[in-house]
């Protein structure tokens, strides 16, 4: 087993200005499971393929355990890769497929033999192991990209979406799955994946990219509760956190009549580019359900109502003298507030409800730089 | 890991089984609608019948008398049925001026390596093309491929210049250089393309695998290549069989190295025409390319990359 350091590692395409990873600074401990998210094109991906092998570092260091492999060849690495499309060789049975990495390395045909069988033992693959990979479902097929992986005993797991070819149900089953399985294996893991949940419940920690830039690396609790900018704070968390920029006048955040109080800590954390503004967030659970008239509620006029049985969400927007001013965005979109409600309470549509932020659960950012202010 | 229990209650073969009536279903009342005019099946009926009368002409006309031949059409051979099988002997011998024996082993002692020198080399230079990055790669294959615009004709005069330079002359490597030469444009365009379709994922979950560019090609890649190199082998094969021009220039008129198409167009030309030696010869020289053709075109299928990658 091993730690992996990506030390300013560097990739920029050819022909491209911009690099595609800038400078990726992370360490991944020893028997870490740890996910890379991002939205599309944001570097994860190459991230990945550059610790593979499969794509040259421009700049900086990669280090598997204190080896440094910035140059190394793939096969020599000791890594192995689960691929997003599995990429298995369609003319081989699945057990040539899982022992092709062996046969290659000339070990002999009874190990190989006995590795792969016991492989395909945790992954329940017994009874498939004659068959040709275009005889097995995808689920079958994508455990069979596990397989190949686990049967090399590497030092590091690398696994680029392996879920997202997957239906909805499946996908959750094999997320716990794969999970648990890299927890009893105690391979060091990099996962990547655009789906927060996937990365809030598999990863031990999170590293969020953006554009290529790492944005913030902890655990899954540190990513939702001090998300360290506007951007994570955005990306993590389902439905998504609401984030208004507003002016500050004594003390307060101005939302049109509705006052929202600042920490004093906060005020005098913000710095000129902030231009006296600041960039509150709350998540949907964050809200209270006040009566009409309650001081400083945000008026909220309900368009659809999401029920979930355990949970209901509340999709609107500002309505009255706040309406249609650009001064809200969530994950629904320009001027939508998501809210979440008592789901045996749910308004109905076209209502409006008033709503209040509990005290303490807002998030506040710089205006200007959008990084978290500490209050 | 447990697989996932089908949402209704019928088993994963009934599943498939609707799936694949209903699709199948489908497809087949759409193809029986566009299929089914009248007129469209007529014409269609009518070339047919005008495509395959003088194939059938020349077939009739192979196993009748020499005689009969000679003086009436092959189309009196239902009023008057007289069959003989003393053309195709003699077309078969491999003495006398008339036999086409020896030509017949020329053809396939030029076809086999003609086909197998130019698959092999496109092969690799294929691979390098399409999976090695190198500097002037683009330019280079543009270069290759614009090589198919040379005609052959003019390429002949030289070629043959060099050959007899090279002290080659009238042996059989000038014919399989020479067909190798101009099939290796074609073919390595051919095989680059189809190589260029597997998904790069797979290359390098070989390279992952510790599988080096032999390793690639050969365990891998070629596998999957079976139907690119069935089909332009077939190709290939039916060129090298047919072709009258390159085996005319650099094997001359003698039956040393000439195929069966040189001792066909000496049959229909230098001493007469001998009609009932033409008929079979032609048949005889047909044949191969059909056994060929079916035997090799269960490589056709399509499909063989199913099941490597997503679901």
């Amino acid at each position: 087993m091993a730690t992996v350091t990506f030390d300013k590692a560097t990739r920029i395409y050819p022909g491209t200005e911009r690099p595609a990873v800038d400078a990726l600074d992370l360490a991944v401990e020893d028997g870490e499971f740890l996910v890379l998210v991002g939205p599309s094109g944001c570097g994860k991906s190459t991230s990945l393929r550059m610790l593979a092998g499969l794509e040259d570092v421009n700049a900086g260091r990669i280090l598997i355990g204190d080896r440094d492999v910035t140059d190394v060849q793939p096969k020599d690495r000791d890594i192995a890769m689960v691929f997003q499309n599995y990429a298995l060789y369609p003319h081989m049975t699945v057990a040539d497929n899982m022992g092709f990495a062996l046969k290659i390395a000339g070990k002999p045909k009874a190990e190989i033999r006995s590795r792969v069988e016991e492989a395909a033992k945790i992954l329940d693959l017994t009874e498939y192991l004659d068959r040709k990979p275009k005889a097995l479902s995808g689920g079958q097929r994508q455990r069979v990209a596990m397989g190949r992986a686990i049967v090399r005993q590497p030092q590091v797991f690398l696994m680029d979406e392996p879920l997202s070819n997957l239906d909805a149900k499946l996908r959750v089953q094999t997320r716990t799955q794969i999970a648990s399985l890299q927890r009893r294996l105690g391979v060091t893991t990099v996962y990547v994946t655009h789906d927060q949940t996937e990365a809030l419940t598999m990863g031990d920690r999170i590293a969020v990219l953006k554009d290529g830039l790492l944005q913030q690396v902890g655990t899954p609790r540190d990513m939702y509760d001090t998300p360290a900018n506007v951007f994570v704070a955005g990306f993590i968390g389902s439905p998504a956190m609401n984030l208004g920029t507003f002016s500050l006048a004594e003390g307060y955040a101005q939302l049109g009549s509705t006052k929202i109080s600042v920490p004093r800590t906060a005020v005098t954390a913000l710095g000129a580019d902030d231009n006296a503004k600041i960039t509150i967030g709350f998540r949907p659970e964050s809200l209270d359900v006040v009566p009409a008239g309650t001081p400083d509620s945000i008026p909220v006029l309900v368009n659809i109502v999401e029920e979930l049985g355990s949970d209901a969400f509340v999709y609107g927007e500002l309505t009255g003298e706040l309406g249609s001013k650009g001064l809200l965005h969530s994950g629904a979109g320009e001027d939508q507030v998501i809210v979440r409600v008592d789901p045996r309470k749910v308004p109905a549509k076209g209502e409006t409800i008033h709503v209040t932020i509990r005290t303490g659960e807002q998030h506040l950012f710089h205006a200007g730089s959008g990084l978290r202010i500490d209050a | 890991m447990s697989t996932v229990t089908p949402q209704l209650d019928l088993t994963p073969e009934e599943r498939a089984a609707l799936q694949a009536r209903s699709a199948a279903g489908r497809a087949a009342i759409n193809a029986k609608k566009k299929l089914t005019s009248p007129w469209a099946s007529f014409v269609a009926v009518v070339l047919a019948f005008l495509w395959t009368v003088p194939t059938f002409g020349l077939l009739v006309t192979s196993f009748r008398p020499e005689l009969a031949i000679k003086t009436s059409g092959w189309w009196t051979f239902f009023a008057n049925p007289e069959t003989t099988l003393d053309n195709y002997k003699a077309v078969l011998s491999t003495e006398g001026s008339s036999g086409l024996g020896a030509y017949f082993v020329n053809s396939f002692v030029i076809v086999i390596p003609a086909v197998i020198i130019p698959i092999c080399l496109a092969i690799l230079a294929a691979y390098a093309f399409a999976w090695i990055d190198f500097r002037g790669r683009n330019a280079l294959f543009v270069a290759v491929f614009a090589l198919q615009i040379v005609p052959i004709q003019v390429t002949l005069i030289p070629l043959l210049t060099l050959y007899v330079d090279a002290g080659l002359a009238g042996t059989f490597w000038t014919i399989w250089l020479s067909h190798s030469i101009f099939a290796l444009p074609l073919a390595i365009f051919i095989l680059h393309n189809f190589m260029k379709e597997i998904p790069k994922e797979l290359i390098e979950a070989a390279r992952m695998d510790g599988a080096g560019h032999v390793k690639i090609l050969f365990r891998v890649l070629l596998p999957l290549m079976k139907p690119a190199i069935a089909a332009f082998g077939i190709f290939q094969f039916l060129w090298v069989w047919n072709d009258l021009l390159v085996a005319l220039t650099f094997a001359g008129g003698g039956t040393a190295v000439a195929p069966i198409t040189v001792g066909l167009a000496n049959l229909s030309g230098t001493r007469d025409t001998a009609w009932h030696l033409l008929s079979a010869g032609s048949f005889v020289a047909i044949i191969v390319p059909v056994v060929v053709f079916i035997a090799l075109q269960r490589y056709f299928v399509r499909g063989l990359l199913a099941g490597g990658l997503k679901g």
